[in-house]
C-alpha cells in the first residue's frame, strides 16, 4: 500500500511539479522546492494530489513543509485517507 | 486600536511627538526635494525607536507589534517617507529578533543595533526575478576560511544610501535553485553600494529607494539559518503588509482630516448654507472606516495565529489573508485621499495650502506597486483553487 501511494505520488510529481531534475532521481525524502519546485507548482502538485487520492487537503495541511517531499506527502495523504498503515499500529515505534 | 501596556505608551507618545513637531515640519521639503528625512530620523534614534522590537533581553524595548504599527500609524499621518522608512526598518528587526534562534552573532548585533540605533535597509527584490521575491539569483558564494560574498543586482533599495545595514535574500549556494534561499545581514563596512540611476518619483519621494548594485563580503555566520520559507510566510510577509498598511493608513487619515477642516472652515464663515461637499465627506469617511477596520483586524489576526500557532501562518490560507490586507489597503487608501481631494477641490489641489492633499494622494499611490497588486491577484488566483476557508 505505501510502496504504491510512493509510487502514485511520484507519477503524479513528474506530470505537475514541473521540477528541473527528474523525480526518480529524488530520494522519497529530497526537498522537493530545494530540487526547484516553485510555489506555483506546488498548487498544481495538491490539486492533482486530491484528484488523484480522491482527498481534500483541509486548510491547517496546506502548508510548504506537507508537500515538500515523497515521504511528506505520503504521510499526510496516510493520515487523511485513514487506511493507510497508522505508525504506531504496528507497535515498532 | 487598543491602549499599549504603560512601558509602551512612553515610546508611542514620543514618537508621537516626534511625528508632530519633527517629521511633520519637514515633510513639504522632503517631498519637493525627494531627500531623506533625515532630521525625523535622527530624533527617532534619539529616542531610542530604532530598537523599539528587539527584545528586551537583548537591551531593547521589546514592543509589541501592535505598539509599532501604532508609530506606523502616527508617523503615516506627518510625512509618508518617514513612516515608511521607519516600518522597512522595523521589519527587518522583527524579523531577525523572531527567527535569530539563539545565534550568538544576531543576538551581539541586536545588542548593538540597540546601542548604535543603527538603521537597517533591504535589498530583497532583484533585476531578471520579475518582482517575485521568493526567487533570487545571486548567489552566497563561499571564498574560503568561513568567508562569504555576492554580488547582487538590485532594482530598489530603500534609504540604501542611508543606511547602516542591509538585509539581503540570495540563493543558499552557488548551486543552489532560484527558490532555495537564504536571508543575509551585512554591516556597513562589509557592503559596497554601487547606485544604479536616481530617485525621482511620483511619490514617496523621501524614501529614496534607487537601484543599487551591491557588492558583499561577509563571514558565514551572519546567515539567519532559519529555513527562508519559515521567515518569509511566518514575518517578512505578513509584518509587511501590517505595517505598511498602517502606513497608508495614516496617509488616508491625514487627507481625511485635512478636508474635514476644510469643510468645517467654510462652514464657519457661512454658517447655514447648504455645504455639498460635506455630504461627498461622508462617503470618504464611510471608506476611511471600512480601511481602518480591516488594518486593525489584520494585525488582531496576525497576533492571535502567532500567539496561538505560529504555524498556522504558513498556511495558504494565511498567505491569502494578508495579501488580501495588502490588496484592500493599497486600493482604498489613495481613494479615500482622491475622495478627500474631491472635497477640498483646488485649495487641495494646490501644494501651498494647509489643505493639500497632492502630496497624500501621490505617495498612496506608491502601495500597488509596493510588490504589484496583479502579482498578487495571480498569487492568490492559484491559491483560492486549493484553500478550503474563504
Amino acid at each position: 500500500m505505501n510502496d504504491d501511494t510512493r509510487t502514485v505520488i511520484r507519477r503524479v510529481l513528474r506530470e505537475h511539479a514541473r521540477l528541473p531534475v527528474d523525480v526518480d532521481t529524488l530520494g522519497d525524502d529530497a526537498d522537493l522546492f530545494a530540487a526547484g519546485m516553485t510555489s506555483h507548482a506546488s498548487v498544481n502538485l495538491m490539486l492533482a494530489l486530491e484528484d488523484a487520492f480522491d482527498i481534500e487537503f483541509p486548510d491547517r495541511m496546506l502548508t510548504r513543509g506537507v508537500f515538500d517531499s515523497v515521504s511528506a506527502i505520503a504521510a499526510a495523504i496516510t493520515e487523511l485517507s485513514g487506511d493507510g498503515e497508522p505508525s504506531a499500529a504496528g507497535g515498532g515505534t | 486600536m487598543s491602549v499599549p501596556a504603560d512601558s509602551e505608551r512612553g515610546l508611542l507618545e514620543a514618537v508621537r511627538r516626534i511625528a508632530e513637531e519633527v517629521a511633520a515640519a519637514a515633510a513639504d521639503d522632503v517631498d519637493r526635494n525627494a531627500r531623506f528625512p533625515a532630521e525625523a530620523l535622527e530624533a527617532l534614534r534619539g529616542a531610542g525607536a530604532l530598537s523599539a522590537a528587539v527584545p528586551e533581553a537583548l537591551g531593547g524595548q521589546g514592543a509589541s507589534l501592535e505598539t509599532i504599527a501604532r508609530c506606523c500609524f502616527e508617523l503615516g499621518r506627518r510625512c509618508s517617507s518617514t513612516a515608511m522608512v521607519f516600518a522597512m526598518h522595523q521589519i527587518q528587526v522583527l524579523t531577525i529578533a523572531r527567527h535569530l534562534d539563539g545565534a550568538p552573532w544576531f543576538e551581539s548585533y541586536l545588542r548593538e543595533l540597540h546601542q548604535e540605533q543603527r538603521l537597517i535597509a533591504s535589498a530583497t527584490s532583484e533585476v531578471g526575478t520579475g518582482g517575485d521575491m521568493s526567487r533570487s539569483i545571486a548567489a552566497a558564494t563561499p571564498e574560503g576560511e568561513g568567508v562569504l560574498s555576492f554580488e547582487k543586482q538590485a532594482p530598489t533599495v530603500s534609504y540604501g544610501a542611508h543606511a547602516d545595514d542591509l538585509l539581503t535574500t540570495l540563493r543558499r549556494t552557488p548551486d543552489a535553485e532560484p527558490g532555495d534561499q537564504v536571508l543575509a545581514l551585512t554591516k556597513s563596512g562589509q557592503a559596497e553600494l554601487e547606485p544604479a540611476g536616481a530617485w525621482d518619483t511620483l511619490g514617496m519621494r523621501g524614501t529614496c529607494s534607487p537601484g543599487f548594485l551591491v557588492r558583499a563580503r561577509f563571514a558565514s555566520e551572519q546567515v539567519l539559518a532559519a529555513p527562508f520559507a519559515e521567515v518569509m510566510n511566518q514575518s517578512m510577509v505578513p509584518l509587511s503588509h501590517i505595517l505598511w498598511s498602517h502606513v497608508w493608513l495614516g496617509i488616508a487619515t491625514d487627507a481625511f482630516e485635512r478636508a474635514r477642516a476644510f469643510l468645517r472652515a467654510s462652514a464657519r464663515r457661512r454658517p447655514g448654507e447648504p455645504l455639498p461637499a460635506a455630504a461627498r465627506l461622508s462617503h470618504v469617511m464611510a471608506e476611511l472606516t471600512l480601511l481602518r477596520g480591516e488594518v486593525s483586524q489584520a494585525l488582531h489576526d496576525f497576533q492571535a495565529d502567532d500567539v496561538d500557532d505560529r504555524a498556522r501562518l504558513m498556511t495558504m490560507a494565511s498567505v491569502l489573508r494578508f495579501n488580501n490586507l495588502k490588496l484592500a489597503a493599497s486600493e482604498h487608501a489613495p481613494s479615500v485621499c482622491a475622495g478627500a481631494l474631491e472635497v477640498v477641490g483646488i485649495v487641495g489641489y494646490r501644494n501651498d495650502t494647509p489643505y493639500s492633499v497632492g502630496r497624500h494622494l501621490r505617495d498612496a499611490l506608491s502601495a500597488r506597486l509596493m510588490v504589484a497588486n496583479e502579482r498578487l491577484h495571480a498569487t492568490d488566483a492559484a491559491l483560492l483553487l486549493i484553500a478550503k476557508e474563504p
